[in-house]
């Protein structure tokens, strides 16, 4: 042994060697208490700021030039509205468009293109897909500054995720399972309904509910669809006009007066605690249904 | 497990819908029977300067009429005339008065439109508290302070001789406002400006720099001025005529001039005359403007206008 280990060497950059180690762990415990501390000093100041607004009135009231009269009825009732345009858009087209692309589609050029792409329209600007929803769902398709345009917008924003999210899923399943459920004579839509499916869910689900937080954050893409800032009705069907919780923050934190800086945060809590509140969802369903192969 | 999987989505996909649903029905159809009570919609843009008034007339408008269905967006002046040219909305705000390829385009569509005056704002110009040499500018300092010299650095002492050796900083709106664009035109004569000035939307990140910054110079609305009056310090501008600070009075008369500037609203001749709400909201924005620009920090304009306006209104309905 003494041959092979020269331990004079080694012991003579051990030192070095742990102070590298060393170095690096603090390095990276700064790098994560970095974010946490401006989130920390983030969350400090909003809640603060915004605590005090928060109140029974604040969700039944409408818009108003009055800071203490301002609530957030149309803004959240909007938003809501949008997630119910969007929810069951996106799951019916990214979930069949990934279970199309690692099920059936042939391994191709084409497919290959198409993967490509998909995964190019994840990285576009937020913006673009605003101008794509104002030239062809606004205008084109005259649907106005409705809910069903703007849902259909923010579908298209977050499509590539869940497509993306969606192909992880399918593809996690082993290979395994397929084969032994073909082996058992079924076909394969019985094979991706009963095995491929139902093991991919959690997986699909998480991708999904994290796509839908970006869109309820999302303000730019339906500032340049037109959504009003200020409306003080709600609306009765997809093809009415509304706001949501973004553009009502922005609302308010761009206008002088210092009262709606407060009803600003209180906004932005409401907007957190939903965001907060869905990303715990995905992380639940993930840890209840995962399953280990 | 399979089935609860499948219950597990199902019961999150209509959950959704069916909240959404829920708070939507909640919406009480208070059909008054009272003969002048109006119903239909109105679709307003335009200006992020001019919104805060239509927001408050709108507030109070529903207040009347229920059943009237209004929406105010703030895509900027340029941009609400996009939408108003496309037939998009009934009203329009605007920051500036309507420019000639606008005019030209709504002619080409065959929109007619009238355009009413509503209130007045004053740009202020700012400096920082800190700053105890400048008292006033001339236009032509201004001109001079705010125009591009091929990117040189512009330190105040090229402004006049006596005053500090140190760089300015620049604080402006964003070119897409009607607040640049009027700046631009009576104050720059359409030269380019600065081009190391900090562009902002927003004018709170405009109020913070020049605060934050002991050689800060910036311009916004008088509003966002007169809430922060104790942070900042406001420069008198002499056109001629003697130094005048803008205040509530000097813009009212257009003693603080030329930047006190008149804020629009352009309403399409067609939405008057065939819809009875926009006709009825038109007459109460004109009749409230006054009292409710004052109350969002703006200026009211001089009654005679108000009366003005409410004739070319009447012209149109007949």
């Amino acid at each position: 042994m003494d041959r092979l280990i020269n331990k004079e060497n080694v012991s003579r950059r051990m030192t070095g060697r742990i102070l590298l180690n060393l170095i690096f762990k603090v390095l990276f415990l700064l790098a994560t208490m970095f974010g946490l501390f401006v989130l920390g000093v983030l969350l400090y100041r909003i809640f603060t700021q915004g605590i005090g607004s928060l109140s029974m009135d604040f969700f039944t009231n409408f818009a108003s030039r009055k800071p203490e009269e301002a609530g957030i009825k149309a803004a959240l009732t909007g938003t809501i509205w949008l997630m119910g345009v969007v929810t069951p858009v996106t799951l019916i087209l990214g979930v069949g468009t990934s279970l199309y692309l690692e099920e059936y589609a042939p391994k191709n050029k084409m497919t290959t293109f198409i993967q490509i792409n998909i995964s190019n329209l994840a990285g576009v600007p937020s913006i673009v897909f605003g101008l794509l929803g104002l030239t062809i769902f606004v205008r084109a398709f005259a649907m106005g500054q409705s809910v069903l345009a703007a849902g259909l917008t923010m579908s298209l924003l977050i499509l590539p995720v869940i497509i993306v999210a969606g192909q992880e899923a399918i593809r996690g399943v082993p290979k395994d399972l397929r084969a032994a459920s073909y082996a058992m004579g079924a076909t394969k839509w019985q094979t991706i309904v009963r095995v491929v499916l139902p093991a991919a869910i959690p997986g699909i689900i998480t991708g999904a509910i994290l796509a839908l937080s970006r869109a309820i954050g999302e303000t730019a893409p339906l500032v340049v669809v037109g959504i009003p800032m200020f409306i003080a009705f709600l609306p009765k069907t997809i093809f009415d006009t509304f706001t949501v919780l973004p553009m009502q923050i922005y609302n308010w934190t761009s206008r002088p007066q210092e009262e709606f800086q407060a009803v600003a945060a209180a906004g932005i809590i409401v907007l957190m605690v939903l965001l907060i509140s869905m990303n715990s969802v995905a992380v639940l369903i993930r840890n209840k249904f995962q399953k280990r192969y | 497990m399979r089935r609860f999987k499948f219950w597990a989505l199902t019961a999150m996909v209509s959950g959704v819908v069916a909240l959404s649903a829920a708070c939507g029905s909640n919406e009480g159809d208070t059909n008054a029977s009272s003969s002048n009570q109006l119903n239909g919609e109105i679709a307003i843009d335009g200006s992020s300067t001019v919104f805060p008034i239509m927001e408050a007339v709108s507030e109070e408008y529903m207040g009347v009429q229920p059943n009237v269905r209004v929406s105010v967006g703030a895509s900027g002046t340029g941009g609400g005339f996009k939408k108003f040219i496309a037939g998009e909305t009934d009203l329009t705000n605007a920051s500036r008065p309507i420019k000639d390829e606008e005019k030209a385009e709504l002619e080409k569509k065959g929109i007619d439109y009238t355009e009413l005056k509503i209130a007045y704002d004053g740009i202020s110009i700012v400096v920082n508290k800190e700053n105890d040499f400048i008292d006033h500018l001339t236009v032509d300092e201004l001109k001079q302070l705010w125009k591009d010299d091929n990117g040189k650095v512009k330190k105040w002492s090229d402004i006049r001789a006596e005053w500090p050796k140190e760089e300015i900083k620049f604080y402006s709106p964003g070119t897409d406002s009607g607040t640049y664009d009027y700046f631009n035109e009576v104050i720059l004569e359409e030269e380019p400006i600065v081009s190391n000035a900090t562009l902002s939307e927003d004018d709170n990140v405009l109020v913070q720099g020049v605060e934050g910054d002991k050689n800060a110079i910036g311009f916004f609305g008088f509003a966002y001025y007169a809430e922060n009056k104790d942070k900042l310090k406001i420069v008198k501008v002499d056109n001629g005529s003697g130094a005048v600070e803008p205040t509530h009075e000097t813009i009212k008369t257009g003693e603080y001039a030329p930047l006190s500037r008149p804020l629009y609203t352009y309403i399409a001749n067609k939405a008057v005359a065939d819809k009875e709400q926009v006709a009825g909201f038109a007459k109460f924005t004109i009749e409230h403007a006054g009292d409710l620009s004052e109350e969002v920090g703006y200026v009211s304009l001089p009654e005679e206008d108000y009366q003005t306006d409410l004739d070319k209104l009447k012209e149109l309905e007949k």
